[in-house]
């Protein structure tokens, strides 16, 4: 039996239905991400599992245990904010052992505990500060240790980094995902940021206008999208729009032909239909594969060059898609103006319905 | 999260509610009563009507627009100022914004009055009005440099200028065209508070001998019933234009207004 | 070689130019330093050493010795009780009127209008208010008259121009003061501490005692304060209901009465009673503005 079970899970509001449809089995000790844009409803499906908004139908179980009424201060999970939501009238150990202090427990336990915690984030010296004295990134794992401190069931992360500056986020992200493990607590992580989602995560959900579109383990959500929105939301991708040339799978891209793997099926020769390339599966002709049988003529756009590898830009007649290159200090990078030609597999070919 | 109102709430607002409307609706019925058993507005038709009430009407709203114009003329060209070059003034700025309160009405004018013992200031009838505009402006101070920082600030002045004058704007242009369109809000609302201010003003107008609206208000108590009703009617009235005007023209802006005035 | 030339051109005409600007600067405020120094700064000064001098420019504790007179104390006193009783009720009405338009999840217009009315009643003191509640609690008044038709008789245990008229009279400027202040110290508390503090298992109880209040602390002991101060400078309100007569309790009358006696009365005694208003004041506002500073650090 799941340990968290989200079943039917529907919220409306007065003019719009936030969340529809939802239904998601969660694992003891398991890392799900929300992953999605702006208004897409995964907050709401946060704040209903942790209690702060109630379903318009549907039920909550954790553990078993029925919750989808009970108020948020019953449930035992603990929840990270965006903005950390330090209360700043306490100290660090002042916060991290309130959710003790309000159970009643006993100082020398509550101090025990809040010293353990203060470990677990390597802030040990941190105990007698003040939330103000403290940088973003500090606050958050101090946030972070308030809510494990009370051992929680379910632990629920709303964005935790967006407001910090990048670097942060990342040594954060980690940390958090090490803390984690080593605690092993089932936690939902929301967030935007497709990197954050895919690096940290067991399964991913994906959502858009509140519903799911797709919930997978991160290499099945980025390799193998379900739906055009999942495949141009995970990771870049190259969306053009072609022609179905004939039954076999041989379509056409601005007049070449290109053969995908899979047949289409239902459709009518000459009929549009899209197709999506990653950039990473396009190669230039220089590095023949085998196999990568499919070719594409076009004109150099534009060269970002990104570091470890350059993005290229390529005009075919209407459309352009981009690929990646290594970056190889022998060989000199495409100029725009210059005619190349990237070729792949058939297998690369991701056909799409179109929504 | 629940959006209904929890009943606490409608009983402090019942209680507040009462507190300020039963005295508003006690005075409004006393000065319809002037004529005996029926309900009329003769308490108003004798007070407007009067030549004394018009004479310390003008009085006081002379005195209020002189006092804006001066106030104005002094504070803004300090608060851009210290904005844009003289941060440094900033706390000394704050420290006096509080002298007025820390020295009340009564404080001040005695003050005005003691020192300035034996010069015409206090011998004159000029020299006494302007020791009356001049606490005025004291009075009104720390609103309206309140009012106006807090335009300049949120409409980031000292960029403003730096930006204007990359584009090649002379100083004159910065004031005029670029300064005082974004702060002339600020300005007004700190004018509607000192109108207000000036107008209620009893205190040092009252000890300062000076035919203001608020002595006159006092002196018709004395002698009458009803009228001291109507006129305390009237006064509300003209405050709350004051104020409600200046709320909706603070509505544009960042910051709330505070207001204080003769108690 | 033009470059050169031009970093040599470039260094004396910086340094007069920095100096120009900012004696323009300077120039701009000293008008409003000049004002304010001439029209309070000086004046106040002056009492508060005049208080310490005799009147033959000898120093001298005089002055502050005669404060020591039975109806000037109980002057005094009563007139701190007057500030104290005014600013705990009016503060702690207030409070709970502005709590109700912040969180109390009422519908939106009241709020603004309870804001609005505010402003307005704040400002709506002295004179006119004195009359408002004479036409309600006065003899005559539309309570007054209201009880004694139902049989409760206010008068004569109850007096308008006593103690406790003062006071509820006084008090209708108070509260809309605390509201004005307190509704954006509300609004200030964040939705999201309310919420972790649920998360963490609290009760509204809890949240208020262990977080709301004490985040709300200094702006409540601060404005307090300032109610207060608000209090003991009242002069016109307590004037019109009293007439500022020779037994009227109130310092600020009393200050007031100086100016009209002067050949008779003792000219130091007046420095002296101003003197004492003035310590009193700082306290009162020091005391508000080290609490707004330390609300400020905390809710930045």
């Amino acid at each position: 039996m799941a340990f968290l079970d989200l079943s039917n899970i529907r919220k409306s509001f007065a003019q719009s239905t936030a969340v529809e449809n939802f239904n998601l089995e969660v694992e003891r000790g398991e890392f799900i991400s929300f992953l999605g844009p702006s208004g897409c409803g995964k907050t709401t499906t946060l704040r209903m599992v942790a209690g702060f908004e109630t379903p318009t139908s549907g039920t909550i179980k954790i553990n078993g245990v029925d919750v989808t009424n009970m108020p948020p201060n019953q449930r035992q999970v603990g929840m990270v904010f965006q903005s950390y939501a330090l209360f700043p009238n306490m100290t660090v150990a002042g916060n991290i052992g309130f959710g003790l202090k309000v159970k009643r427990q006993s100082e020398s336990a509550i101090k025990a505990r809040v010293d353990e915690m203060l470990k677990i984030i390597h802030m040990s010296e941190f105990g007698g500060r003040y939330p103000y004295q403290m940088s973003g990134g500090q606050q958050q794992r101090v946030a972070l240790a308030r809510a494990l401190a009370i051992q929680p069931q379910v632990l629920l992360l709303d964005e935790p980094l967006s407001a910090l500056d990048a670097k942060i986020r990342i040594s954060l992200r980690n940390e958090i995902r090490a803390i984690q493990r080593q605690l092993g607590i089932t936690t939902i992580y929301v967030t935007h940021d497709q990197e954050e989602a895919l690096s940290l995560s067991d399964r991913v959900v994906v959502m858009s206008n509140g519903r799911i579109e797709q919930i997978g383990t991160p290499f099945e959500v980025y390799n193998f999208p379900t739906t055009r929105f999942v495949a141009s939301f995970v990771g870049t991708l190259n969306v053009l729009s072609a022609d179905v040339a004939d039954a076999s799978g041989k379509i056409r891209i601005d007049g070449q032909d290109i053969q995908a793997a899979k047949s289409v099926a239902n459709t009518v020769t000459g009929s549009s239909i899209t197709v999506a390339l990653r950039p990473e599966v396009l190669s230039l002709n220089g590095h023949n594969t085998p196999g990568a049988i499919n070719h594409l003529t076009g004109t150099v756009d534009d060269v970002m060059f990104l570091g470890p590898t350059m993005r290229v830009r390529v005009r075919l007649k209407d459309q352009s898609f981009q690929f990646d290159e290594f970056n190889n200090p022998q060989v000199p990078p495409p100029q725009p103006g210059q005619q190349v030609t990237v070729s792949f597999p058939p297998e690369a070919c991701l056909l799409l319905a179109d929504t | 999260m629940t959006r209904r109102a929890s009943p606490w709430a409608w009983l402090w607002l019942l209680i507040g509610a009462l507190y300020f409307f039963v005295p508003l609706f006690a005075t409004a019925q006393f000065s319809l009563k002037a004529k005996k058993d029926v309900l009329s507005f003769a308490a108003y038709q004798n007070v407007l009507g009067s030549p004394a009430f018009f004479q310390s009407f003008v009085f006081s709203f002379r005195t209020a627009l002189l006092t804006i114009v001066i106030s104005a003329l002094l504070i803004v060209p300090t608060a851009y100022w210290v904005n844009l070059r003289l941060p440094r003034l900033r706390p000394v700025i704050e420290f006096l914004t509080l002298l007025p309160i820390v020295v009340p009405a009564v404080v001040l004018v005695f003050a005005l009055i003691r020192t300035y013992n034996r010069t015409p200031l206090t011998d004159s009838r000029a020299g006494t009005y302007i020791l009356l505009t001049g606490a005025y402006v004291m009075l009104s101070f720390p609103y309206m440099y309140r009012a106006i920082d807090t335009g300049l600030r949120s409409i980031n002045a000292r960029t403003l200028t730096e930006a204007a004058q990359s584009l090649g704007a002379g100083w004159g242009t910065v004031l005029f065209r670029v300064i005082f369109p974004n702060i002339y809000i600020s300005l007004l609302s700190g004018a509607f508070i000192t109108f207000a201010i000036v107008m209620g003003e009893f205190t040092i107008a009252s000890l300062l001998s000076q035919p203001a609206f608020g002595p006159y208000m006092n002196l018709l108590s004395s002698s009458k019933v009803y009228e001291p009703s109507a006129l305390a009617i009237l006064s509300f009235g003209l405050t709350w234009l004051a104020i409600g005007l200046l709320q909706v023209f603070s509505r544009r802006l960042p910051g709330r207004a505070q207001i204080v005035g003769t108690k | 070689m033009a470059q050169t030339i031009g970093a040599e051109t470039d260094l004396p005409t910086a340094t007069p130019r920095t100096a120009f600007r900012l004696s323009w600067a300077w120039l701009g405020v000293v008008p409003f330093f000049a004002f304010v120094i001439a029209f309070l700064f000086y004046p106040a000064l002056s009492i508060v050493v005049q208080t310490f001098l005799d009147q033959g420019r000898n120093p001298t504790l005089q002055n502050i010795r005669d404060l020591n007179q039975p109806f000037i104390i109980s002057s005094y006193l009563y007139t701190i009780e007057l500030s104290a009783v005014t600013a705990l009720i009016g503060g702690a009405l207030g409070f709970l009127l502005a709590y109700a338009i912040t969180l109390g999840h009422l519908p939106v217009w009241i709020r603004s209008s309870i804001l609005t009315f505010s402003g307005v009643a704040s400002n709506f003191a002295g004179i006119p208010l004195a009359f408002a509640f004479i036409a309600t609690v006065g003899v005559q008044g539309l309570i007054t008259q209201s009880l004694k038709s139902i049989g409760i008789s206010i008068y004569p245990r109850f007096s308008l121009y006593s103690f406790w008229g003062l006071a509820i009279t006084y008090i209708y400027f108070q509260i809309p003061l605390m509201v004005l202040i307190m509704a954006p110290a509300l609004d200030a508390l964040k939705q999201e501490w309310r919420e972790a503090a649920e998360n963490l298992g609290a009760t509204s109880a809890q949240y208020w005692r262990h977080i709301a209040l004490p985040i709300l602390l200094p702006a409540l002991l601060g404005t307090t304060a300032l109610l207060f101060g608000n209090a003991f400078g009242a002069q016109a309100t307590a004037f019109a209901l009293t007439g500022g007569g020779a037994q009227s309790s109130v310092v600020t009358i009393l200050i007031g009465a100086q100016l009209n006696s002067d050949a008779l009365s003792n000219p130091g005694l007046g420095n002296a009673l101003a003197f004492g208003m003035i310590v009193i004041m700082t306290i009162t506002i020091g005391l508000y503005s080290v609490m707004r500073r330390m609300a400020e650090r905390w809710l930045q």
